[in-house]
């Protein structure tokens, strides 16, 4: 496989696991048996069980007419805003708690941007009876509110990052302090295919539900079982690795990455990393990052709290490099017009974060074809958002 | 012999180690705060590289870090500074810091600086022995620089060992499974740590670190080991008016 991690947890040039001694233990124990864990029928057999009892799997395949017409495409959208809790982090919570439970873990933490895998990771400690602690930067708190209550209400501990730009990345920061000093009873369910090897390929390993029923769905409606063009957001790059994952090898399907690019790329307000990024090594893995000539990491900024990370996984790093992915990046008036354009004509109002992969239509010329979107997420938590920015 | 290994063989006991910021409390510091450090008798000191995303450190290290980026240091800086350290002190000398801001600057030209100041070693946590032993070890071998693994609690024997026979000079043995600035006092499972590696014979010296903070824990850390680390409390008796007289009174209270 070309396009998957190898045996030494690398991607091309990049991933691997760049932790401090304190965490190497914890990282170890995963990465000698995470495989063993996921591969066992038990396994198998119980995350399928939650997956289709409790998330409401396999989530739909939907033929988008009204935006197929507009556009002049066959736009299939794969509905993983219907997921239990709204988006598609949850495949991954679900996997990561039954192995957490395995390694025989009590406790849990997770970082969250958007508040989406905070809630998919609250809402499974709840099912499963595990303490859950969540960090969030004190900016995503303010803007999605609705998330952190329901955190709450789900049980679990919402603690503040006060840290540098107080997003996603000083959450990370903060989970990972967690861990350096619990780490004998605490299992950390990182939220995207981010993190030392090896998280990116555990969580795209749990995604990738997502294009395992897309083949399915696919050959029913379309007598292939392949699409055209796959086209999935970008934030750590977990739904896209989810939607990819069967396609990797499979040079038909062009893979498109949607990364934010902010108020524009040309200003210091944007999170579009493989257009402003080059390779360094954030969060135990070396991949594409925004960074200054010193190699500080720069402070991101998208309006999606989910989008708003200064790197990607290493496997979308790879793809980018490799030229096998195709990155765009869409500035958040683009996004924000792209939501309300779904709503409009098709009834469904996405997540910000989502909004971005719907916005690509004057970017890359996919008239005639057949395209599959990733919609991550529904927008209930982001109505603050779309609110303030008022042009509906 | 370098300074490291000569340190340890003339010492036996008692070495103790500052971890400062690099950038702070102002720009310019940093051979000045050597230069006090080495009068007061310090044995060995560690020059942090200030990294914007510290996740091994605490709150201390965190902010003395934020705002040594923020007064401009950077590695072309330091090493202007560190050009000539060795006019004014013969003190080992270890650069620690994290691995990105080392990659941007490139391996090779900061081992070209590391030789071109003189200085002695590099602590660097989240660099994988893997890419220490393709990218580092030939030339740290060659030129008889020290690389200074960590160990913790939870670090197996096997593991234990295969760092020792990478490294040379000596073993930084973190007290417990903390982030640094914890205050600890050593419970029973620390000192079956700590007796467990000295059981271990092993090829290099440990000095241990991470909580400790004035002359209990240092002479407790003592027993234990050749001696101690002592970075974000002294990092944080540092004052920002008054240099070198907050440096001396410290390290006193920690050595009288
Ligand atoms: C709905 C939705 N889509 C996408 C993302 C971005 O994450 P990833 O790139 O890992 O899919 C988030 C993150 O919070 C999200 O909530």
């Amino acid at each position: 496989m070309k396009y998957n991690v190898n045996s030494n947890g690398f991607y091309g040039d990049f991933g691997g696991a760049y932790i401090p001694e304190m965490l190497f233990s914890n990282i170890d124990e995963l990465r000698k048996n995470y495989l063993s864990i996921v591969e066992k029928d038990s396994f198998t057999r119980e995350f399928n069980f939650y997956l289709k009892k409790y998330v409401g799997r396999p989530t739909p395949l939907y033929y988008a007419k009204r935006l197929s017409e507009k556009y002049g495409s066959k736009i299939y959208l794969k509905r993983e805003d219907l997921c239990h809790t709204g988006a598609h982090k949850i495949n991954n919570t679900i996997g990561q708690i039954l192995l957490a439970r395995e390694l025989k873990k009590t406790k849990i933490i997770a970082e969250t941007g958007a508040g989406q895998h905070g809630v998919a990771t609250a809402t499974v400690c709840a099912l499963m009876g595990m303490e859950c602690v969540i960090y969030m930067g004190e900016v995503d708190i303010e803007r999605q509110r609705p998330n952190v209550e329901r955190m709450r209400i789900l049980g679990a501990e919402v603690r503040p990052a006060t840290s540098g730009s107080r997003t996603l990345k000083d959450a990370t920061n903060e989970a990972m302090r967690h861990w350096i000093n619990n780490p004998d009873d605490t299992h950390y369910i990182i939220g995207s295919v981010v993190g030392p090897h090896p998280y990116p390929d555990m969580v795209a390993r749990f995604q990738s539900v997502i294009s395992e029923e897309l083949l399915g769905q696919l050959k029913k409606v379309e007598g292939r079982d392949y699409p055209d063009f796959v086209i999935a957001c970008v934030g750590g790059g977990s739904n896209a690795a989810g939607i990819f994952y069967h396609y990797l090898e499979n040079p038909k399907v062009k893979l498109v990455g949607v990364e934010a690019a902010g108020l524009g790329v040309s200003t210091d307000k944007s999170a579009a990393t493989t257009k402003l990024g080059k390779k360094g090594v954030l969060h135990g893995s070396k991949t594409l990052l925004m960074q200054d000539e010193n190699g500080q990491v720069t402070e991101p900024y998208s309006i999606s709290a989910g989008l708003d990370y200064p790197g990607i996984g290493p496997l979308h790093a790879h793809l980018f490099d490799s030229k096998r992915g195709v990155y765009v990046s869409v500035e958040d008036d683009e996004a924000m017009n792209a939501g309300i354009e779904l709503s409009r004509l098709e009834g469904i109002i996405p997540a910000i974060e989502t909004a971005h992969a719907f916005s690509i239509f004057d970017k890359i010329d996919m008239k005639r074809k057949v395209i599959v979107i990733n919609l991550s997420g529904r927008g209930d938590k982001d109505l603050e958002t779309y609110i303030k920015w008022g042009k509906y | 012999m370098n300074r490291i290994n000569k340190l340890f063989k003339e010492k036996k006991d008692k070495i103790l180690s500052i971890y400062f910021t690099a950038g702070y409390p102002n720009l310019n510091d940093t051979t000045e705060i050597i230069k006090i450090l080495d009068e007061c008798g310090v044995d060995l000191i560690e020059v942090g590289m200030p990294f914007s995303d510290p996740i091994a450190d605490g709150p201390v290290i965190q902010h003395s870090s934020n705002v040594a980026i923020d007064n401009g240091m950077n590695l072309n800086l330091l090493f202007n500074q560190l050009d000539e350290i060795r006019k004014i002190t013969d003190i080992p000398i270890v650069l620690m810091g994290y691995v990105n801001p080392v990659y941007q600057f490139g391996y090779e030209k900061f081992i070209k600086n590391i030789l071109k100041c003189d200085l002695d070693g590099l602590i660097l946590p989240d660099l994988p022995l893997d890419d220490y032993i393709n990218e580092f070890k030939p030339i740290f071998d060659r030129e008889n620089l020290s690389f200074i693994p960590l160990i913790t609690p939870n670090t197996s024997e096997e593991r234990i060992r295969q760092i020792d026979s990478n490294s040379n000079g000596f073993i930084y043995m973190v007290s417990s499974s903390s982030i640094t600035g914890k205050k600890n006092s050593f419970d029973d499972k620390q000192i079956d740590y700590f007796q467990k590696i000295s059981s271990l014979s092993l090829k290099n010296p440990t000095i241990i670190g991470f909580g400790i903070s004035d002359k209990e824990s240092f002479e407790q850390a003592c027993k234990y080991s050749k001696g101690a680390i002592i970075g974000s409390k002294f990092i944080k008796e540092i004052s920002n008016v008054n240099l070198n007289e907050s440096i001396k009174n410290f390290i006193l209270s920690v050595r009288s």
